[in-house]
């Protein structure tokens, strides 16, 4: 028993001076460092690009949350905050301001020659009514729009958090489904309206004359459309194209491989747009209503005075004439 | 009172995920939504590292800044909570966190969002403190029974931590003080303008 014991020793020994053996080189070198090629924070927050998101990979199915940090956010915060409300205050309250001054001026524009009590059709039914499809739909999304940027600010105290909250929840509804009808309604007006709104060398005359609206008595000719309305035209046609590429990729967020950075970019594109859009429309709407004697008729009950349409549209008119001279049984609208 | 934090030792983190599914436990989080997650940066590569990652409770939050409502409020342990009551579901709140922190339930058609959904820091919402009207938005108050978030308390690297932000960093500096190496407190230069020096 006692040399078994002995020999069990002698062997243990043997064993523990072999690994020792085995160890000694090792533990004669530097401790290994497990973090020596470890991502730093620092580092890479560091090496990012603007625009570029602290990303790596996640096991979850929404690609979104593979975004670990996006510095950019306060980026878009501070456009949100900052840029945006400036750049709509200049372009709303300063068109407005701009039309309030040429009205303090210039007051409104009259036809000199009075109502001659002879009316021509200027916008058919359809035409009318694709206006007004659109103008309706773009009043309640320049509404519902504004009030995600300015509610919070002008109408939130009014009504308190409960009342404002239920207002601005219809209005984000009221947006997502009027975007329809405005997209439509442009796209109509392209097509029914592009013919007539070619610009041509009578546009250059017509600008140089300042469209006559800084003047009285002064009415450089036109045909159907005058070169401001061919500018409101290609506006519209134009403005509601990119507004309607960006709000689709906000009505349907984070498709096609979008990610947050690329609806930061869309929802930018939108409001600024939305913004300067506001302020034309607004000298639109003056324009053809109390801006000028006559000119409401033209999308109200689509009849204009012939004296109105004289002044304004003379080369138009003489076609009309011509044509009502031709078949006088049934005149051709504007169309 | 406390100003709470997350810290997530990065150096530490094994990428369980059990963080993840014990706040959707915890909170009876529906389907989809995730208001806590892990990302692997550098996956496969040597040095990789995980990081669980939720609201950062930020200081002067961008979400409660660019939400057209004002549906966020803050506590006195500066948590930030939300009202979903009041939230309308714009997404703005995504744009501006830079952690990817509110999530929205998809209702309706198009990408409709339904009221915002993110990590409550385990303290509810503005219904009455461990009322079931909470429980049904916000899920579970931890808090309000004295305890801290449960993804942190249920870590069991210990990795992430959750607690008053000036006893947390104590921690963190010292496990990198004793171990030598730390990767960061990962998220807090962007959410509270200050890091934990080591």
């Amino acid at each position: 028993m006692k040399t078994a014991i002995h020999a069990l020793r002698a062997i243990a020994l043997a064993l523990l001076l072999t690994f020792v053996g085995a160890l000694q080189p090792v533990a004669a070198q530097p401790a290994p460092n497990p973090t020596a090629q470890s991502v730093k924070e620092d580092q890479l927050l560091q090496a990012l690009k603007p625009g570029d998101t602290l990303s790596g990979r996640i096991s979850i199915p929404d690609a979104k949350a593979a975004n670990l940090i996006q510095p950019e956010g306060q980026a878009w915060r501070t456009f949100h905050q900052g840029s945006l409300p400036t750049i709509a205050g200049v372009a709303i309250l300063g068109m407005t301001a701009l039309l309030a001054l040429f009205f303090l001026v210039r007051g409104r524009i009259r036809i000199d020659k009075g109502f001659s009590g002879r009316t021509v059709t200027r916008f058919a039914g359809f035409d009318r009514f694709i206006h007004w499809v659109t103008a309706g739909s773009f009043i309640v999304l320049a509404l519902s729009g504004l009030n995600l940027s300015f509610g919070k600010t002008l109408i939130l105290p009014l009504f308190g958090d409960a009342t404002f909250s239920t207002l601005a929840g219809l209005g984000k509804l009221a947006h997502n489904y009027l975007a329809f009808p405005f997209m439509a309604g442009v796209a109509l007006m392209l097509v029914v309206w592009v013919k007539d709104n070619i610009p041509t060398r009578l546009d250059l005359d017509w600008i140089k004359a300042g469209g006559g609206i800084f003047a009285k008595g002064v009415h450089p000719p036109a045909k159907r459309f005058n070169a401001g309305q061919k500018g409101i035209f290609w506006i519209v046609v134009l403005g509601g194209l990119v507004m309607s590429a960006s709000g689709w990729h906000l009505l349907f967020p984070f498709t096609d491989g979008h990610n947050v950075v690329d609806q930061q970019f869309w929802v930018n594109l939108h409001a600024v747009l939305a913004m300067v859009f506001i302020a034309v429309m607004l000298a639109h709407a003056y324009i053809g209503s109390v801006g000028m004697e006559g000119a409401f008729d033209a999308m109200g009950s689509g009849e204009v005075d012939e004296n109105w349409a004289h002044e304004h549209h003379s080369l138009w008119l003489e076609e009309q004439k011509k044509l009502r001279a031709k078949a006088p049984a049934n005149a051709l609208p504007a169309e | 009172m406390a100003r709470v934090k997350f810290l997530c030792d990065a150096d530490r983190c094994i990428e369980c995920n059990a963080c993840v599914t014990a706040c959707k436990n915890e909170h009876d989080v529906p389907w989809g939504i995730n208001r806590r997650r892990v990302v692997t940066i550098n996956d496969g590569k040597p040095g990789e590292r995980s990081v669980s990652m939720a609201c950062m409770h930020c200081t002067d939050a961008p979400c409660a800044a660019v939400c057209p409502v004002n549906c966020f409020y803050t506590t006195a342990d500066a948590v930030v909570l939300h009202s979903k009551d009041t939230c309308i579901g714009c997404g703005y709140c995504f744009y501006a966190c830079p952690f990817g922190a509110p999530q929205y339930p998809r209702v309706g058609n198009f990408g409709s969002r339904g009221k915002m959904d993110k990590c409550t820091y385990c303290a509810g919402g503005p219904e009455a403190d461990l009322s079931q009207a909470e429980y049904v938005k916000y899920g579970s108050n931890r808090l309000a029974e004295g305890k801290l978030p449960i993804c942190a308390e249920m870590c069991s690297t210990k990795a992430l931590l959750a607690g008053d932000g000036a006893i947390i960093a104590e921690i963190y500096k010292e496990r990198v003080t004793r171990r030598g190496y730390g990767s960061g407190a990962w998220g807090w230069k962007t959410a509270y303008k200050e890091t934990v020096g080591i």
